[in-house]
């Protein structure tokens, strides 16, 4: 991956900023691993870095380079494809590479203000330089403004490069979805003293984000990898985009209330988000269907026709692929679904069943298909026809999602523990919570889930590599 | 397909065209429960809680007040009581200076990251006991322990001073760090943390403090 742009196999400037895109993307998914594993290890021993390095400095860490390496991965992925689709060579991606140097430049600030700093005085001011404390959107003000800067920069290299180029079902869908994307980041950047208020603004951006907008994007990119993987025809995958954005935004815009239970909002979205959130999963069998079965049905032709070989020209992208058509359904659908009526969450609201949930949904639904994406990158990069899996990418996707897979038990192991005796027996007080964190079977749980995270970073040490290496092995392998 | 269709199932303007009006109408319907929303949870007004007139979100002055959480027969769950007047840190505060004061709080769990650790209303990290009710929590009443471990003769002066120094104060092996909270700042948490009890969290958490009994599950 290192010498992917060097070797230049790339027909456009566009290709070129989506891989530079997913080299940072990469670092930091293996930054967010490591935080993981130490605020895993602080549930256990909880004098571990205590008052150096505290559970919230690395769970905050943790979680902002999950979605700051989500974000870098999905604009990569759309630089991508954006010749591809349009037909044009992409407008201003000279801009669009000094965009790139401008936030990675911010990041590594914010990242190292977060590790070094890690508190501020009660003031406006640490808000503005160090952090805001509000979950996922941690990035202080300054760092916001940046964020829209660059965002805009990106967004006009895909909308100029879309007025004017080929508009196809897919980069409609991506223009206007990513329009909704940006544009509900800043329903997440004001303060106010009033906490119902700030968590109902709040899960604007995170609902909304990932249970509306990336999820359209992630349709949009498997039909784009779907055509250019396994051959598929356009009218289909184009046909089921419209249905997912359909059902997607159908379910997902008013699935919005199942946040919006507990927070002093009125009772009505009890019923709203209750309704309108069971559907949610729906719109994810579809797209679990739509990929198994177009792989078949172009597997199929192929066979039809007499040929012996697969229709897959890229092995790990697939392979991943097909792990999101999984891992979204099963993450999101079914987990999400456990928890989302008020009847239930009123007792699992904010306990490690949504640890678990959280976990399951965003590896499977996000992390997999960027991941598929990048090796999609690769192929490109190298110019290479027909992309094998190696044995390491084998171990990476193995252990990865086994890891994953594994901390997602663990933990709703230890939320039902939690959920059971520290709210349904004894009533959600501070010793309540700690008679359940204390429990023989969820300290136990706490174990395995530490030990799955070890697995998990196993997992991406291989995938990393592979990512490296695997460029040049397939290139000289055709050769 | 898209050119000589066999049947509107299989149209891709069709689809396209429903999608737009399925996401037109979830936007707007979504535009319209936010405004009636956002009237609701409006913080109230000092005047309000004079008059006793009930908001989802009380008004700053709430502090002023006895809070409970008891269970009503007509609502089928917990609601937040506001009762007769008390003092907090030995005084009762104008609208003005308890407005600022929970600025000041609700500034300082933004900036101290009190989410990242602990859940407010049932939102954040799991690693520290939910904060919605700790205002009311037993451990600081005048049965609980804390008063005496802090050497405190008010709720709110145990609370205040345990923030200033959580790992002086220990009750279990996981514990809080120093934060750096000033004798300010801990007023102000205390007032955001008193406010935050008086919201009405539709019964959440249920049961709170009921039940005082250990459990033999493993
Ligand atoms: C690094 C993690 C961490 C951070 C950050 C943190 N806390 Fe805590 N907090 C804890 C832990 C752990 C306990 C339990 C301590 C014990 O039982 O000994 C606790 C206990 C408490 C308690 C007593 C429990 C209760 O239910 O009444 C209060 C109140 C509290 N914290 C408030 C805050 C506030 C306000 C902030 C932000 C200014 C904050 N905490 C930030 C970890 C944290
Ligand atoms: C890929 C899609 C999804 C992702 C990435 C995702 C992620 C998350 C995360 C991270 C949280 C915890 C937020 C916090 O920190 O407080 C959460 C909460 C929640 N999610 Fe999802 N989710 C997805 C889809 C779904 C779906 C489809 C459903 C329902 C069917 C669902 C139901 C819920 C509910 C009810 C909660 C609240 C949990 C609580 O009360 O503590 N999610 N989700
Ligand atoms: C090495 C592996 C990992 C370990 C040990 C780990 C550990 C943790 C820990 C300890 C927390 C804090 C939970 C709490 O507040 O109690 C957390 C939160 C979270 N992690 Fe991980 N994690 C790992 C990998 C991942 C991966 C691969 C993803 C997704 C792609 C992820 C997504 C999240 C999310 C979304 C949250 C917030 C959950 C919520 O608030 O509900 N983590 N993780
Ligand atoms: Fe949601």
């Amino acid at each position: 991956m290192l010498t992917s742009i060097k070797e230049n196999h790339l027909t456009n400037k566009g290709q070129e900023l989506g891989m530079m895109y997913f080299r940072v993307a990469i670092i930091l998914f293996g930054a967010q691993l490591v935080m993981g594993l130490i605020a895993a290890i602080q549930f256990l021993a909880p004098g571990f870095l205590f008052e150096l390095f505290d559970f919230s400095v690395a769970r905050m860490v943790h979680i902002n380079a999950l979605v700051v390496w989500m974000l870098y991965a999905m604009i990569g992925a759309t630089y991508m494809m954006l010749t591809d689709e349009t037909g044009h060579e992409g407008v201003a991606i000279g801009l669009g590479k000094l965009g790139f140097w401008l936030l990675t430049a911010a990041v590594t600030v914010v990242v190292l203000v977060y590790i070094i700093v890690q508190v501020g005085p009660g003031t406006e001011a640490s808000l503005w330089l160090i952090h805001e404390g509000r979950e996922y959107i941690e990035a202080p003000r300054w760092a916001d403004i940046g964020i829209v800067v660059v965002v805009l920069i990106f967004y006009f290299n895909v909308f100029a490069t879309y007025m004017k180029g080929e508009k196809t079902g897919i980069m409609t869908v991506m223009v206007a979805n990513l329009l909704a994307l940006a544009g509900l980041y800043m329903a997440g950047m004001f303060y106010t003293d009033n906490i119902s208020m700030d968590q109902f603004w709040w899960w604007w951006v995170i609902h909304l984000w990932v249970e509306a907008t990336w999820e359209v994007f992630v349709g949009t990119l498997a039909a784009y990898a779907l055509i250019k993987i396994i051959g598929a025809k356009r009218e289909i995958v184009e046909m089921w985009l419209w249905i997912e954005v359909l059902m997607l935004f159908g379910s997902g815009i008013l699935g919005m209330g199942h946040h919006y239970f507990w927070i002093g909002t009125p009772e009505y979205w009890w019923e709203i988000g209750a309704l309108f959130s069971a559907l949610e999963p729906v719109p994810l069998i579809a797209m679990f269907v739509h990929v198994l079965y177009d792989w078949g049905k172009e597997q199929g032709i192929a066979e039809g026709r007499g040929e012996t070989a697969s229709v897959i020209t890229n092995g790990p992208a697939m392979a991943w692929i097909v792990t999101n058509a999984f891992g979204n359904f099963l993450g999101a659908g079914i987990w999400g679904f456990f928890h989302t009526l008020p009847q239930v969450n009123i007792y699992t609201h904010g306990t490690q069943f949504t640890a678990a949930h959280g976990h399951l949904s965003f590896f499977g639904a996000y992390a997999t298909i960027l991941i598929g994406m990048m090796y999609y990158g690769l192929q490109r990069a190298y110019g290479v026809q027909r992309m094998k899996l190696t044995f390491k990418s084998k171990m990476g996707i193995f252990l990865t999602t086994f890891g994953v897979m594994g901390m997602t038990i663990a933990l709703t192991i230890a939320g039902y523990e939690q959920v059971i005796v520290e709210r349904g027996e004894m009533g959600a007080t501070w010793n309540a919570f700690f008679v359940a964190q204390n429990l023989p079977w969820y300290v136990q749980a706490q174990m395995w889930r530490a030990i799955m995270g070890v697995v998990t970073l196993l997992g991406f040490i291989y995938l990393a590599w592979d990512l490296l290496t695997i460029g040049k092995v397939s290139k000289e392998a055709e050769a | 397909m898209a050119n000589k269709n066999l049947s509107v199932w299989t149209s891709i303007p069709f689809w396209r065209r429903s999608a737009a009006w399925v996401t037109g109408f979830a936007s707007i319907l979504l535009i319209w429960l936010t405004f009636d929303t956002l009237g609701q949870i409006t913080m109230g007004t000092d005047d309000d809680l004079k008059n006793g007139v009930t908001k989802r979100v009380p008004a700053a002055t709430v502090i002023n007040y006895k809070i409970g959480y008891e269970m009503s027969t007509k609502r089928g769950h917990e609601v937040p009581t506001i009762g007769e007047k008390e003092p907090f840190f030995g005084k009762e505060w104008s609208a003005d200076d308890a407005a600022d004061l929970l600025h000041l709080g609700k500034l300082t769990s933004q900036t101290k990251n009190c989410m990242n650790c602990h859940t407010l209303l049932g939102n954040g990290a799991y690693y520290a006991p939910d904060l919605t009710k700790a205002w009311i929590d037993p451990a600081w009443s005048k049965t609980g322990p804390m008063m005496a471990m802090t050497g405190k003769s008010t709720k709110e002066e145990a609370i205040a001073e345990f923030l200033q120094h959580p790992s002086t104060y220990p009750t279990h092996a996981r514990m809080m760090p120093e934060l750096g909270i000033t004798a300010d700042e801990a007023k102000g948490l205390v007032a955001f943390l008193k406010h935050m009890s008086s919201i009405d969290t539709n019964g959440f958490p249920r049961n709170f403090g009921k039940e005082e009994g250990s459990t033999n599950a493993h």
